[in-house]
C-alpha cells in the first residue's frame, strides 16, 4: 500500500478537525499548527523524493480498483505542487503568527487554512475528474471564509462576488463533468484519457475540453475571466493573500495543465493554439492593469494575472523545452509571488497604508526590508542570476523555435512592463525623503517580520543560482507529462 | 401582544417525535437501502428547526444545550478516525469491513464500519444546518 | 424522454442565468440554487435514462441501474447545500453592512 501518498492530504485535515474541537485555546493553536506545517513540509519533501527514485505512486481508495473506485495518483508534476504548497504554507502561517490580530484567530483562522491546504493538495494529487470538483470545493469554502475573515465592508463586498462566481464555474465544471461521463462513461482521469484517444466524433471532446478550460480559467485568472481577481485579492490580511496569491490560481494552472497534457491531446492544433492565444492576452491585459495601479497589493495582484499568462504559455507551445519552462515558472511564481504578497504585509505593518503614495522613503528607515524586497522583485522581472530569468528564458526560447514570434514580443514587452512597475513600486515606497517619524515604526519589530519571508528569498536566489539541475528536474517532469502512457499505465495498471 | 399558539405547539410535539424517528431509522436504513447520514441528518435539523420555530430560541436552547460547532468538529474526527482505522490493517484509506452478528431480539446483524462514518456525517450535517439557520435567525438588529 | 430532460435542465439553467443578473443579493443566491438543481438534472439526464433495478447485492433482476451518476449528484447536492448556506449568511451580512441588497450599489469604484 502507498499510503504515504494519502498523507499531504489528511495531516492537514486532521489538523483542522483538531483545530475546530481546541479553538478556545489560542496559544495551543498556534504551536500545534506550527508542529503540523513542518511535518506537512517533511512529508511532501519525502513523497516528492520517493515518486523521484521510484516512480509514480498510486493508491486506490477503500481498495477499490482503478477505473471504478477514487485514486490519487502522485505523480512528478503533483509531488513538486504539493512540495511547494507545503513550503508556502510554512512561510505564511509563520508570518500569520506576527501580524494576525489576536481577536481573530479564534473565528477558526486555522482550521481553515489547514482544510485549504486539504484542498489544495487533494486537487493535485487526485487521478479522478469528479474527486477533482470535490477537492476544488474543499479548497473553495476555506477561500471563502478565509477572503471574509476579519469582515470589513469592503471584504463582504468583494467577497460575494468572488463566491458567486466561483459557485458559478463551479456549476459550469459538472456541466463538463457531464459531458465527459456521457462520451466515456467514466470519471478516473487515466481511464478517460484511454476512451477520449478511441472516440472518433472529435467536434464533442473540443466542446467539453472548452468548457473544462473556460472552468479552469476562471479559477486560474486567464483572460477574459480575471476580473474578479483583483479586487477580491485586495481584501484579505496579506497572510491570507499571500496564500492565495501564491497558490489558488496555480490550482487553476495544475488543472489546465494535467488536461491537456493528458486527456485532451487529440486536437492540438486547435485546443493548444487556443490556448496560446489566451496565454499572450493574459499577460498583456494583465501587465496593464498593474501598470495603472498606485496600490502595493493591487499591482501584485495583477501581476498574478499576466505571470499566469507564462504558464499557460508553456503548454500552449506544448514542446518539452516548453512544458519544462513552465513548471519552473510556476515553482519560481510560487515563492516569489508569496514573498512579495508578505512585503505588502510588511510593508503594511509598518507604515499603515498600501497606497504607494502615501509611503516613502523606506529605504532609509529600513533597509533589510528593502533590499530583500528589491531581490525578489527584480527576481520576478526576470534579472539574471534569479530564478525568473531562467523560466523566461526556456519559455521565449522555445517560442523562437518553434516560430512563434508574436507570443514571444508579447512575452518580452510584458517582462519590461514587469521591471517597470516593480520599480515604480521601489521607487515610491524605498526612495524619497521618510515619511514616518522614529516613533510610528520603534515599536514595530523588524525582524519576526522578516524572519518567515527570508528562506522564500534564500530560495529564489538558490533557484536562480542552481539553475542547471533544477532545470533538468523540470525536463524530467516535462518529459513525463507529455509521455501520458506512464501516468495512464501505472493507475490502470496494463 | 402575546400570542396563543396552541395547536402549533401540539401539532409540534407530535410531529417532531416522528420525524426524529424517521431520521434515525433512515440513518440506520443507509447502508444497503435508501438513506444514510446526509438525509438523516437533514431531517433530524428540520426537526428540529420546527422545535425553534414553534417556541422559542432561548428555551430550546435551555433543553439541547450543545454547541453545534464542537458537533461539527466530532462528526469530521468520527469520520476520519473511521477511514484511518484501515490503515491499522495495512489496507487502503477508507477501506469498508463488514460483519454479520446475532444479536438477541433483532435477530441477524451486519455491522460495518460504514456505520460510524455515516455518524459522522450526520452529526455534521445536523450542526452545519442548525448553525447556518440560527445564526440569521438569532441576529436581532 | 432524453430530449425532454434536457430542455428542462436547459430552461432551469436559462431561470439560474437570469437570477444570476437581477440586481437583488438574494436573488443571486436562488440563481445559484437554481444553477445547481438544473446541472445535477443534466447529469442524471446526460449519463443516460436508465430503468433497471437499483444497484443493490440483495436485489436479482436482469438489469441495473448506473449507480455512479448517482453517488456523483449526491455529493454534488452535498456540496451545494453547503455553499448555498455560506452563501446565505454571506449575503445576509453583506445586506447588514451595507444596508442595501441592490447590487447595483454594492459596485464600489476604483480607487478605493
Amino acid at each position: 500500500m502507498n499510503n504515504i501518498v494519502l498523507l499531504p492530504v489528511l495531516i492537514p485535515f486532521i489538523a483542522g478537525t483538531l483545530l475546530i474541537l481546541f479553538r478556545n485555546y489560542p496559544k495551543a493553536q498556534r504551536v500545534a499548527s506550527a508542529v503540523v506545517v513542518l511535518i506537512l513540509l517533511i512529508s511532501a519533501v519525502h513523497l516528492l523524493y520517493t515518486v523521484y527514485q521510484g516512480g509514480i505512486l498510486t493508491i486506490e481508495l477503500g481498495n477499490w480498483s482503478a477505473p471504478f473506485g477514487i485514486v490519487l495518483v502522485a505523480d512528478l508534476f503533483s509531488t513538486l505542487m504539493v512540495l511547494l504548497t507545503a513550503i508556502v504554507g510554512v512561510t505564511c502561517l509563520f508570518f500569520a503568527f506576527q501580524t494576525l490580530a489576536k481577536e481573530r484567530e479564534k473565528f477558526f483562522f486555522y482550521p481553515f487554512y489547514f482544510f485549504l491546504l486539504t484542498g489544495v493538495n487533494g486537487s493535485f494529487l487526485t487521478g479522478d475528474l469528479f474527486n477533482l470538483f470535490v477537492f476544488f470545493e474543499v479548497m473553495l469554502i476555506s477561500s471563502f471564509i478565509l477572503i471574509v475573515f476579519g469582515g470589513s465592508k469592503y471584504q463582504l463586498r468583494e467577497s460575494y462576488k468572488y463566491v458567486v462566481i466561483n459557485i458559478f464555474a463551479s456549476g459550469l465544471f459538472l456541466i463538463a463533468i457531464a459531458y465527459i461521463y456521457s462520451l466515456t462513461g467514466t470519471l478516473n482521469m487515466a481511464h478517460i484519457a484511454v476512451q477520449i484517444a478511441e472516440l472518433e466524433q472529435q467536434g464533442v471532446v473540443n466542446v467539453a475540453a472548452i468548457l473544462l478550460l473556460i472552468v479552469f480559467s476562471i479559477k486560474g485568472g486567464l483572460f477574459p475571466l480575471y476580473f474578479w481577481l483583483p479586487n477580491s485579492y485586495f481584501g484579505p490580511p496579506a497572510a491570507i493573500a499571500a496564500l492565495f496569491g501564491g497558490l489558488l490560481t496555480k490550482v487553476g494552472i495544475y488543472a489546465i495543465i494535467r488536461s491537456f497534457t493528458l486527456i485532451f491531446v487529440h486536437d492540438i492544433s486547435f485546443t493548444h493554439n487556443i490556448i496560446l492565444m489566451v496565454a499572450g492576452l493574459t499577460m498583456f491585459f494583465g501587465v496593464l492593469g498593474a501598470v495603472a495601479q498606485f496600490d502595493f497589493k493591487r499591482i501584485l495582484s495583477f501581476h498574478i494575472i499576466s505571470q499566469v499568462g507564462y504558464m499557460v504559455m508553456g503548454l500552449g507551445l506544448f514542446t518539452p523545452l516548453a512544458l519544462a519552462g513552465a513548471i519552473y515558472y510556476i515553482a519560481h511564481h510560487i515563492v516569489v509571488k508569496a514573498a512579495l504578497f508578505l512585503f505588502a504585509g510588511a510593508t503594511q505593518k509598518i507604515t499603515g497604508t498600501t497606497d504607494l503614495k502615501k509611503m516613502s522613503g523606506l529605504l532609509k528607515t529600513h533597509p533589510a526590508l528593502a533590499w530583500l524586497f528589491f531581490i525578489a522583485a527584480v527576481s520576478l522581472a526576470g534579472i539574471p542570476p534569479l530564478s525568473g530569468f531562467f523560466s523566461k528564458f526556456a519559455l521565449i526560447l522555445s517560442g523562437v523555435e518553434e516560430g512563434r514570434y508574436l507570443i514571444v514580443a508579447v512575452a518580452l514587452l510584458v517582462g519590461i512592463l514587469t521591471l517597470f512597475s516593480m520599480m515604480k513600486i521601489f521607487i515610491y515606497v524605498f526612495w524619497g525623503a521618510p515619511s514616518l517619524q522614529k516613533q510610528d515604526y520603534a515599536h514595530i519589530k523588524l525582524m519576526p517580520l522578516l524572519m518567515p519571508i527570508i528562506p522564500l528569498i534564500v530560495l529564489t536566489i538558490s533557484m536562480g543560482l542552481f539553475a542547471e539541475p533544477i532545470f533538468v528536474f523540470s525536463e524530467t517532469v516535462a518529459n513525463q507529462l507529455l509521455d501520458p502512457s506512464i501516468y495512464i499505465d501505472s493507475v490502470l495498471g496494463e | 401582544m402575546k400570542t396563543n399558539f396552541l395547536m402549533f405547539h401540539t401539532i409540534t410535539r407530535i410531529v417532531s417525535f416522528i420525524v426524529l424517528s424517521f431520521s434515525i431509522y433512515l440513518f440506520f436504513a443507509g447502508h444497503n437501502a435508501p438513506g444514510g447520514g446526509f438525509i438523516g441528518g437533514l431531517m433530524m435539523a428540520g426537526a428540529l428547526i420546527l422545535l425553534y420555530v414553534s417556541f422559542d430560541i432561548d428555551k430550546i436552547k435551555k433543553v439541547i444545550p450543545f454547541d453545534y460547532t464542537t458537533i461539527i468538529g466530532w462528526g469530521l474526527l468520527i469520520a476520519i478516525l473511521t477511514g484511518l482505522n484501515s490503515l491499522l490493517f495495512g489496507d487502503a484509506f477508507l477501506t469498508q469491513y463488514f460483519e454479520y452478528y446475532q444479536v438477541p431480539i433483532m435477530g441477524e446483524v451486519e455491522l460495518t464500519t460504514a456505520l460510524p462514518f455515516d455518524l459522522g456525517i450526520y452529526m455534521v450535517v445536523v450542526a452545519v444546518a442548525l448553525l447556518t439557520i440560527l445564526s440569521i435567525a438569532e441576529d436581532v438588529s | 424522454m432524453e430530449i425532454l430532460m434536457i430542455f428542462t435542465s436547459g430552461i432551469i439553467i436559462a431561470v439560474a442565468t437570469y437570477l444570476f443578473l437581477t440586481r437583488s443579493l438574494l436573488r443571486v443566491v436562488f440563481g445559484v440554487v437554481m444553477l445547481s438543481h438544473g446541472v445535477h438534472l443534466l447529469i442524471l439526464t446526460l449519463s443516460g435514462l436508465q430503468t433497471g433495478a437499483p444497484p443493490l447485492l440483495t436485489e436479482n433482476a436482469d438489469a441495473y441501474t448506473d449507480p455512479l451518476p448517482q453517488a456523483v449528484i449526491l455529493t454534488a447536492i452535498v456540496i451545494s447545500f453547503g455553499m448555498t448556506a455560506f452563501l446565505l449568511v454571506l449575503a445576509y451580512r453583506t445586506y447588514q453592512d451595507h444596508g442595501t441588497d441592490d447590487l447595483e450599489e454594492l459596485r464600489g469604484n476604483a480607487d478605493e
